[in-house]
């Protein structure tokens, strides 16, 4: 394999084209981006200081027709945190950068000039620094077009909007998606990391790109094959998530109790019904629009759709349960044209959905709006948090900080970042996720919820302790591996399910490389990347006392089932026991 | 003659399709929840049954039925 590791300077404004070192070169991804970062970057350092790094790894299997593989992995130690981050992506880019043979890209350093800003254009050559002034202040649809003019259409794009180059806390990383609408490296604040490091965009040519390497195509077939199918027979993968995309978890959290409800204070929204993947169904079918959409290509399950709105013109794609979540059970809205307004805004401007939402649920708390008000949030965003008035700046600054700012004691965060969509409460499982990952409250780093409450990979009852944290334990290990793969999130259903998957999936890297992993390999690299990630945090000066929930849900009782979060800290720490 | 109960049925996903979504129906006493999926054709359904809910706790099919319950019917679905 001819991959290189792309290195860019931005205080001298130059780059260099490296060896892979062979430690790295079984790895991509998580993994590789996890591990860069570790090795390189001082844990002490100021996130948006010249010492902080950003690394972008393809996974182990992009680039290749393995089904769902086109996700791009972005890590840096992170400003909303403290700790290490990895945040992946669907997109355009994963698989251009897997052709051109850029293994990682590792951007280091602060310009000595700090009035500009740049565009990096990546080649399999060269990298080029083009000042962009005329894209100062700009947000990421007019960056996209600007880069559609300017190159070949499959160019990949990642670019921040106005809150990125703020350097707030809620801006995240967004990428092209096939259809040029975007995705994004959402949580963490990676956005500042970029803006401090005064890149408005980064470019990858896709034109001089070549297909990569098979060192085995017949065995890889086969095994593409295999998993394919393992996908499409599988009911979530293969059924639910194309028909109603992620946002059928609507009503299925909420049944079970756990929908995070008006900050945290109940675990059911009355109007559910609302804002539903079924009514979102019926209305994208009513309008027009599309239910099935793939965020990069090559992906069979297409949990993405096409949003129109009431004159059947697109509004938005990539319309998902947690940002539904966030401005409806969580903020209360209750018009589904309303949060998908609100998205749209949010995806433009650049802005964690997650992170965003709560903090402007939280920000009821505070007085500054009333629940419901989805007028006053899209105003919010469009003019305070985009143009960084004080007030805007409160709120881009996440949910930690705004509650801290505000005299608040409901704030629901671990490590300083939002907890997403389901209640920690009444999914104890998912709560173990949230207070034990190095990644702060993230629901992917170990999705429990599929045996809390949708019955995949067996059944742990969500509203016991019993169970939980070994539940998270081999969640984390086997998402932290699948995550350097590529792989989509959802691929964990049928791995969960369908006893193939998991072999085929690895079948697919050995005859993509050429080597023979076991099961036993990739749980390994599961579990040292967690603990490599783990380390980061410990020099980064986290401590035990951040593996914790927030505290009053240790004492205030979440309706419908009046439940406390009851594990002991040793409990939790034993979670670290591998 | 037995007594009846009144259960109220919520449906999600694809088993709303050509049913409803949801609906007070009154069972004979000792009326499990799987005899309401059969009693809806859930059984028969493409989809299997993915998960079954009494009053928002997850339960087995053979659980009996009681006055006043809800009882909420899933294919198997999923996200993120
Ligand atoms: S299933 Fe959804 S998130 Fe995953 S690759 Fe497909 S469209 Fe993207």
């Amino acid at each position: 394999m001819g991959d290189k590791i792309y290195r860019v300077d931005m205080n001298t404004l130059s780059y260099s084209i490296e060896d892979v070192p062979s430690d790295w070169l079984g790895l991509g991804g998580r993994g590789l981006t996890s591990t860069i970062i570790a090795k390189e970057v001082d844990p002490e350092c100021h996130p948006l200081g010249p010492n902080n790094k950003m690394v972008f790894a393809p996974g182990l299997l992009s680039g290749t027709s393995a089904a769902n593989s086109g996700r791009n992995s972005l890590g840096a130690k992170s400003p909303l945190t403290g700790g290490i981050k990895e945040s992946n992506v669907g997109g355009t880019s994963a698989g251009i950068f897997s052709k051109l043979g850029v293994k990682a890209l590792i951007i280091e350093g602060i310009p000595q000039d700090e009035s500009k800003f740049y565009q990096l254009h990546v080649t399999k050559e060269k990298v080029e620094f083009i000042e962009v002034p005329e894209l100062v202040g700009k947000d990421n649809y007019e960056v996209l077009d600007t880069m559609l003019e300017k190159y070949d259409k499959k160019v990949a794009v990642m670019s921040i909007g106005r809150p990125g180059e703020n350097c707030m806390l809620t801006a995240n990383v967004s990428v092209k998606d096939p259809q040029g609408k975007l995705r994004s490296h959402g949580r963490g604040g990676l956005g500042a990391v970029m803006g401090s490091k005064k890149i408005k965009c980064i470019t990858v040519d896709a034109e001089k790109y070549k297909e990569v390497t098979i060192a085995d195509p017949e065995k890889f077939k086969a095994a593409s094959k295999i998993f394919t199918q393992a996908l499409q027979k599988n009911p979530i993968s293969g059924e639910g998530l194309p028909a109603y995309g992620t946002n059928v978890l609507v009503n299925i959290i909420n049944e079970a109790g756990g929908l995070p409800t008006r900050n945290f204070r109940a675990g059911k929204y009355e109007f559910a019904e609302n804002i539903c993947g079924e009514t979102m169904a019926e209305i994208i079918n009513s309008r027009d629009g599309k239910t099935t959409h793939a965020c990069h290509a090559g992906c069979v399950i297409q949990c993405s759709q096409v949003y129109n709105d009431k004159e059947n013109n697109y509004l938005t794609s990539g319309f998902e349960y947690e940002m539904i979540w966030a401005f409806g059970a969580n903020l209360g809205i209750k018009d589904l044209d309303q949060i998908a307004k609100i998205d749209a805004l949010m995806d433009d401007l650049g802005l964690d959905a997650i992170e965003t939402g709560v903090a402007l649920g939280l920000a009821v708390d505070a007085g500054i709006l009333e629940y419901g008000d989805g007028e006053k949030a899209y105003s919010l965003i469009a003019d305070d948090l985009a143009n960084a008035t004080p007030l805007g700046r409160i709120i881009g600054s996440g949910t930690e900080i705004l509650g801290k700012i505000y005299g608040l004691v409901r704030v629901p965060t671990v490590k300083g970042q939002a907890i997403p969509a389901y209640e920690p409460r009444a999914i104890k499982g998912q709560g173990v996720t949230y207070v034990t990952s190095p990644m702060g409250a993230d629901h992917t780093a170990g999705y429990a919820v599929a045996t809390n409450i949708l019955n995949s990979g067996g059944f742990v009852d969500p509203l016991k302790k019993d169970g939980q944290v070994e539940l998270s334990r081999n969640l984390q290990i086997a998402t932290a591996a699948v995550d350097s793969t590529g792989m989509c999130i959802f691929v964990a259903f049928p791995a969960l399910d369908e006893p193939e998957c998991l072999p085929a999936l690895i079948d697919m890297i050995n005859a993509r490389f050429g080597i023979n992993l076991t099961g036993d390999d990739v749980t390994n690299l599961g579990k040292s990347i967690l603990k490599l990630e783990k380390e980061f945090n410990d020099k980064a000066g986290l401590t035990k006392a951040d593996d914790r929930i927030p505290e009053f849900m240790k004492y205030e009782k979440l309706p419908p089932h009046n439940t406390i979060w009851d594990f002991t800290n040793e409990e939790i720490d034993a979670f670290w026991d591998f | 003659m037995s007594e009846m109960i009144q259960v109220t049925v919520k449906l999600f996903a694809q088993y709303r399709d050509n049913r409803f979504k949801v609906k007070e129906i009154g069972y004979k006493d000792g009326t499990t929840a799987q005899d309401i999926i059969e009693d809806l054709g859930i059984h028969n359904d493409k989809l299997p049954l993915g998960v079954l809910m009494i009053n928002s706790k997850h339960q087995e099919e053979t659980t009996l039925m009681r006055d006043g319950d809800t009882i909420s019917l899933f294919p198997k679905v999923g996200g993120g």
